[in-house]
């Protein structure tokens, strides 16, 4: 897959919760092909303790619109700085970069989508495309309080939505894998982004029912290309590129 | 029109901009974004006699104008690269150098013999810096006499143009050079990445799995150029300069303190055409200043 590297136009910066930010970038070009699961890296200018650029899960493609969305979690000078875009700003980008999930599965399967955090952002754009196939996917998001589920409107609008909360003050108290919609049921196919914790506790949840499994990692990188060797993950291949091999990756490729 | 040629042992360099070893994979990663044969010459990722699996994740950390990595050599080794990865890049129209460590004496002329026999390989950067190898690397740079032993060594299976890498973890960069340079190197680039730490406050843990790490990004370019002009005063091989270069301006300034040619490094990871443009830019600079060969501008630095 060709990768670019263009300037967008910030269209539009919403704040859905405190620390968050949903971005609509849009190009003066039409934008290539791009898959759930591909992510994105910004260039980040005039920050005094950070350097290199960042990498963002697709949040959503409005190809009619030559525009995408990220969404952003503020974890430190980085991101703020991208959060605080205005409308009008531009941004520089290097896109699509990495390899998705996967959607080429039967109509009528029963697949869950779970993530915690702004591990949420690949999730939509990922059950818009299994809709487009004829699947309705079944969300299971989950955060410490319900400040950090942001985006119900736009996930309940594709598919079924459930979610958990640490502390009970929104869906089910507790983590996602606690969900009682997990129990006696098998997926077809489960796919998580989130903080590892969470993923490993999926992934231990698909190999316990014999589900299919992607998880989508998010190690620090440098170039985002498969240059420097840096995002690396110890899979039963030896060390692989995150950025190239990834970011998505079957639980059966990992060592976890 | 700037004549941008510049000659490095028996090479001719169509212009004195390079991609540093580590930081431009083996070169189609960088396709996507700019013809990679303007180039004046492609270093490719470090390569072993054997297979290295590198250093454990987290290997990057990111520091302010810079990073530091532990990446520590990853790489399948020599063979894999002349049969899987050579064929691919052979018939790119620029320098295809190869980045030579090893471990120990023989490991290095085992590599470099190797590398000898391809026919589109002109050159190797043999690695005697790299930070994060434990058992190797670095070591021979540190001292005189260690770095002498293995270019001799190498010297004496390798023909071509034998170009050796310095580390600035040193107290006289200029001796060492020196040693290399008797002992039969056709230049020496420098500098590798400055050792460094990176902490976790919170955590109250070191950042990298190795602790220390390689300094790499426009944070070094002082250290560098200081290290170039030593060099380039020390000895009379050609001086291939780095260490933070991100622009046109970057890469005057190493000529002007003795390079004859540049490696960008960090900075392609920030702009993936960065050395593009600094060759645009060097060609901008030399007819602005009324300079017909950019090689006038090596050493000129009026002190």
């Amino acid at each position: 897959m060709t990768k670019y590297n263009r300037i967008f136009r910030v269209a539009d910066n919403r704040r859905p919760s405190p620390g968050y930010s949903l971005i609509r970038l849009q190009s003066d070009e039409s934008l290539p092909p791009m898959v759930p699961g591909q992510f994105v890296s910004v260039r980040v200018d005039g920050v005094q303790h950070t350097f290199l650029r960042r990498p963002f899960s697709i949040h959503n493609v409005d190809a009619d619109d030559r525009a995408l969305e990220l969404l952003i979690q503020v974890v430190g000078e980085g991101s703020a700085r991208i959060a605080a875009l205005q409308p009008g700003d531009s941004v520089d980008m290097i896109f699509p970069l990495g390899n998705g999930f996967t959607t080429d599965i039967a109509p009528a399967s029963e697949v869950l989508l779970t993530g915690g955090g702004a591990g949420i952002a690949p999730l939509l754009f990922l059950g818009k495309e299994l809709r487009q196939r004829g699947i309705v996917p079944t969300f299971l998001l989950g955060g410490r309080s319900a400040a950090n589920l942001i985006r119900m409107d736009a996930f309940e609008a594709v598919g079924r939505l459930c979610c958990t909360t640490e502390d009970g003050s929104m869906g089910e108290r507790g983590f996602v894998t606690q969900h009682s919609i997990l129990q006696d049921r098998r997926f077809d196919f489960i796919y998580t982004c989130g903080p590892r914790p969470m993923m490993a506790a999926v992934a231990a949840y698909a190999r316990r029912t014999g589900s299919p499994c992607e998880v989508s990692l998010e190690n620090t990188m440098a170039c985002g290309i498969g240059a420097c060797l840096c995002c690396v993950e110890d899979t039963r291949q030896g060390h692989q590129c995150v950025c190239t091999a990834g970011p998505v990756f079957n639980i059966e490729q990992l060592k976890w | 029109m700037v004549d941008l040629t510049v000659k490095i042992g028996a090479l001719t360099l169509k212009n004195p901009v390079m991609t540093a070893s580590g930081t431009f994979g083996y070169g189609p990663e960088y396709a996507d974004f700019f013809d990679v044969a303007q180039l004046g010459g492609i270093i490719v990722k470090g390569t072993t006699a054997d297979a290295r699996e590198g250093n454990p994740y987290p290997r990057m950390a990111e520091t302010p104008s810079g990073m530091l990595n532990a990446v520590g050599l990853q790489n399948k080794g020599v063979d894999w690269f002349c049969s899987h990865i050579y064929p691919s890049i052979k018939d790119i129209d620029t320098n295809i150098i190869v980045n030579v460590s090893g471990s120990t004496v023989e490991k290095y002329v085992e590599c470099a013999a190797k590398i000898a026999a391809l026919d589109a390989v002109p050159a190797i950067e043999l690695n005697i810096s790299c930070p994060n190898v434990k058992e190797g690397g670095m070591a021979f740079g540190v001292t005189a006499k260690g770095a002498f032993e293995v270019v001799e060594a190498v010297r004496k299976v390798y023909p071509k143009t034998l170009i050796v890498k310095l580390s600035p973890n040193v107290t006289d960069i200029a001796s060492i050079a020196r040693a290399v340079e008797y002992a039969g190197a056709d230049a020496v680039s420098l500098i590798n990445t400055v050792l460094g730490m990176a902490v976790d406050a919170e955590r109250q843990r070191p950042v990298l799995s190795t602790v220390t790490g390689g300094l790499s990004g426009p944070c070094i370019k002082p250290i560098a150029l200081r290290m170039v002009w030593q060099t380039a005063k020390a000895v009379r091989i050609p001086v291939i300069g780095m260490g933070g270069i991100a622009s046109a301006a970057d890469a005057v300034e190493f000529m002007l303190a003795g390079a004859t040619a540049v490696e960008i490094g960090t900075a392609n990871f920030i702009d993936p055409a960065v050395s593009a443009k600094v060759i645009t830019g060097l060609s901008d600079y030399a007819g602005r200043h009324g300079i017909a060969q950019i090689c006038e501008l090596t050493g000129a630095l009026r002190v």
